[in-house]
């Protein structure tokens, strides 16, 4: 809130020059401003919102404005969920309309998106489904509810239209090389296949020959199932649809019968860790690893358990904590300078983010875990290891 | 790394030699970690007063901790999204409020526009310190990991920084809660409320000191946070501490008086000021509300202080004890309750500073049939009644306790003429 700070005049224009040279927008002939106005008006703009600053103290002007225009550019990047439509039995797909400050995305890649669930922000990251150069501005993602995903479930069944939610821009490398290639093959398994749809989507028409492998548990449970075979339908793509409950997992072996030349395509593939690892490795074994892109999904996994290692990274400083040691004290007693306060838990003087692993309240033996980018900040003076953690320190 | 490499590998056959093994525990801990009371302890204090609690065996104040501990977790379990939903409409109408009021105080030189501006910004000022900056900055609303309303990131309407009053308030206010010598809070240091603080003539003059305080009294907290008082006297803060940390507080001031009483006049044009002068006003009126309210929270007759001694190994049962004995109510209406920022509920605050505080009117019942229960005294009034209580107090106590056969006046006076004489007798030889 404090930290915020007024766009420079350079990352403005760093901002503009990203935004003319990424893919989808080509490259323009773009006027950009002369030297002149461009040294004045960022002067005068710094000045005016230098004034505001001091008129809003201690707050933020963009504390005010948010209330107003919460998509305005300039904002922390938020989006307002249009609608919410079902593709399968567990499964949904998101428009949004992005705040002004979204600057694009290229096709395959994924956002962030923070979702307040039961009161608390959550991150988590989904691929664009959308077109990138839809001509309302709106993006997409489809999201498919795991069993016990706290976002994903209410993603799917409680999100409402008009809701505000926050993203991050569009990020990833998974994306189709340019020039699209002659031959190219797409292997995806369950919702692995959104950030494929979102490359079909964009860049059929520079695709001559593509396969898409698309494995799911049943029929019921195909998302895009419609879209995906009318494609196949119309001889834009050939569709092989397995459902792995009756027909198995699509194995590196079973490729040389359901598509015999993948060793010429370029390919990508987005699935279950355990599919991933035998394609890189098919792929490898076959010396042709620079043809297979691969996107990982880590479903958030973290180890609990009692005690663990505790790494205070900025101090580059680890211990081995127990179960029953708050972490304030396993740090202190390694010589870690932190800060402190009541040590009981009421103070709030000892806080400092969480940025991966798990810790237990010493209190109610409550379990908090997180991911990087999540933002949990966690009490260090009643909070044990539960598992390996990193500390921002 | 390769220093905490060195000192750390305590195995023998050197095997963890890189991760070094912190729980070598050197010292236990904190005491207030645990409910588990394994003794009855009572610190008395010199005047002879009786132990509030002397009815409790170590086992009822353990049972007493995890009734509280059980309470505290069933507000936890049902924290969620209404309770978001309350907090952003706090934050929503508070600063709608603010802004609305200001544009109107652009017109100041108009008489209407002056009164409604200036009571707006009154309400708005106070919500922002009380509603909001006092709870978010407690940490109460940090499970929403909202980094624009938690307890790191909050900076709030007043002259002190909110980094030195989270430490002076949350930190220790907050844990030692009414014991003499712990707890600043008990008078700020220049006051006696409460007739186990020992009594020096100076204090004569703290009604005045009192009325002052509560005047300006943004600046009284933002001199009690930077711990001013125990510098001047040579305690405290080192030199060098002491200036960063002032000029931090100096700068803190600089901004918010630049905003009141130069900024927002000079938008006002010909209602300069006007404006001025509403928002002098404004800022008037929150001191002077703040001040009652948090005169309420401790001062009142019926709450209890405690010795220095008696919270050595305190278990967090007896902790909970110390709270509900050491705090005191005010009875009201959901608004005067929403414009205490719910700290009407000081006895549930004080047990639970981190819940949310929308949540405290729904727990006060069950925090009162336990005191009943427990034959624990719930102090609790209305607002002008708590209100004059403490400031009786301030009067009172402002001279000493009486003794048998002497009054208050008498021991007062005495004990000025004494000083006046060893003055006079001391500047003698100067003069001469």
């Amino acid at each position: 809130m404090r930290n915020e700070q007024v766009p420079s005049a350079f990352s403005l224009d760093k901002v503009r020059k990203l935004a003319y040279s990424t893919p989808q927008y080509g490259y323009m002939t773009a006027v950009l401003p002369s030297p002149a106005t461009a040294s004045t008006r960022p002067t005068l703009r710094t000045a005016l919102w230098k004034v505001a600053e001091a008129v809003a103290t201690p707050v933020l002007p963009a504390d005010y404005l948010d209330l107003i225009a919460p998509l305005r550019s300039g904002a922390d990047l938020r989006g307002r969920v249009i609608s919410v439509v079902p593709e399968t039995l567990d499964a949904a797909s998101v428009t949004i309309k992005p705040g002004r400050g979204w600057r694009g995305h290229v096709p395959g890649q994924y956002i962030r998106i923070g979702v307040d669930v039961d009161g608390v922000r959550n991150w988590r990251a989904y691929s664009v489904t959308s077109r990138a150069d839809a001509r309302d501005g709106l993006i997409s993602i489809t999201v498919k509810a795991i069993p016990g995903g706290k976002v994903s479930n209410h993603v799917v069944r409680a999100l409402r239209p008009g809701t505000l939610i926050h993203l991050d821009q569009a990020t990833g490398d998974f994306t189709m090389t340019q020039p699209a290639p002659a031959r190219a093959l797409f292997v995806t398994a369950g919702s692995g296949v959104t950030p494929v749809m979102g490359m079909l989507r964009n860049h059929l028409d520079e695709l001559n020959d593509a396969v898409v492998v698309h494995s799911a548990p049943a029929e019921a449970d195909v998302i895009f199932a419609g879209e995906l075979r009318e494609l196949h339908q119309s001889g834009r793509v050939r569709l092989v649809e397995r459902h792995t409950d009756v027909d198995g997992i699509v194995t590196p072996e079973s490729l040389d019968e359901l598509v015999p030349d993948w060793r010429f395509r370029q390919t990508w593939a987005c699935g279950p860790t355990a599919m991933l690892d035998a394609f890189e490795a098919a792929w490898a074994d076959a010396g042709i690893a620079d043809r297979l892109h691969t996107e990982r999904f880590r479903p958030v996994v973290v180890a609990e358990g009692e005690g663990g290692t505790v790494t205070f990274l900025g101090q580059g400083t680890v211990v081995e904590a127990d179960g029953a040691t708050p972490i304030l004290d396993a740090g202190e007693e390694a010589g870690v300078l932190m800060p402190s306060g009541c040590r009981m838990g009421i103070c709030f003087g000892c806080v400092l983010p969480l940025r991966e692993g798990a810790v237990r309240d010493l209190r109610n033996g409550e379990l908090t875990v997180a991911t990087p980018g999540d933002g949990v900040r966690i009490q260090t003076c009643v909070s044990a290891a539960a598992g390996a953690c990193e500390i921002d320190l | 790394m390769t220093a905490t490499t060195e000192v750390f590998d305590l195995t023998i056959d050197g095997s963890a030699a890189g991760t070094p093994r912190a729980p070598q525990r050197t010292k236990s801990l904190d005491t207030r970690l645990s409910v588990v009371a394994t003794e009855r302890r009572h610190s008395p204090k010199p005047s002879g007063k009786p132990d509030p609690a002397g009815h409790l065996s170590a086992e009822e104040i353990e049972a007493l901790g995890l009734e509280l501990d059980a309470l505290r977790q069933e507000v936890l379990d049902s924290r969620g999204a209404s309770d978001a939903a309350y907090i952003r409409k706090v934050l929503k109408w508070q600063r709608g409020l603010e802004l609305g009021s200001r544009a109107v105080l652009l017109f100041s030189l108009f008489p209407p526009a002056w009164f409604v501006g200036t009571a707006g910004l009154s309400v708005a000022k106070i919500l922002e310190n009380m509603e909001l900056g006092h709870n978010i900055m407690h940490g109460q609303w940090d499970w929403m990991r909202d980094p624009r309303i938690h307890s790191q990131e909050w900076e709030w309407d007043n002259a002190s920084p909110s980094e030195f009053w989270k430490h002076s308030h949350n930190q220790l206010h907050h844990t030692f809660t009414n014991v003499i010598g712990r707890d600043n809070d008990l008078g700020y240091g220049i006051m006696r409320v409460d007739e186990d603080q020992k009594w020096v003539p100076s204090y004569l003059g703290q009604p005045l000191y009192n009325f002052l305080n509560a005047v300006f009294f943004e600046y009284g907290i933002a001199a009690y946070d930077l711990e001013l008082g125990a510098y001047l006297k040579g305690r405290g803060k080192s030199k060098e501490e002491f200036r960063r940390d002032a000029s931090k507080v100096l700068r803190k001031i600089g901004r918010q008086a630049r905003k009141d009483y130069l900024l927002h006049p000079l938008l006002s044009g010909p209602s300069f000021f006007h404006t001025l002068g509403a928002n002098f006003v404004a800022n008037t009126v929150r001191n002077l509300w703040t001040n009652s309210v948090i005169m309420c929270g401790h001062f009142p007759e019926g709450v209890e202080t405690f010795a220095k001694t008696s919270i050595e190994g305190e278990t967090r049962g007896e902790w909970y004890l110390r709270q509900m004995l050491g705090s005191a109510n005010i009875s009201g209406s959901k608004a005067m309750h929403l414009m205490t920022g719910n700290l009407s509920h000081q006895i549930e605050h004080h047990l639970f500073p981190d819940l949310p505080s929308n949540r405290y009117g729904e727990i006060a019942p069950r925090i009162q049939e336990i005191c009943q229960r427990y034959g624990l005294t719930y102090t609790t009034g209305p607002l002008p009644k708590q209100v004059a209580s403490a400031w009786k107090q301030v009067v009172v106590l402002s001279l000493p306790n009486p003794q048998p056969g002497r009054t208050r006046v008498g021991i007062a006076a005495e004990a000025v003429g004494k000083r006046v004489r060893r003055k006079l007798r001391r500047g003698a030889p100067r003069t001469a």
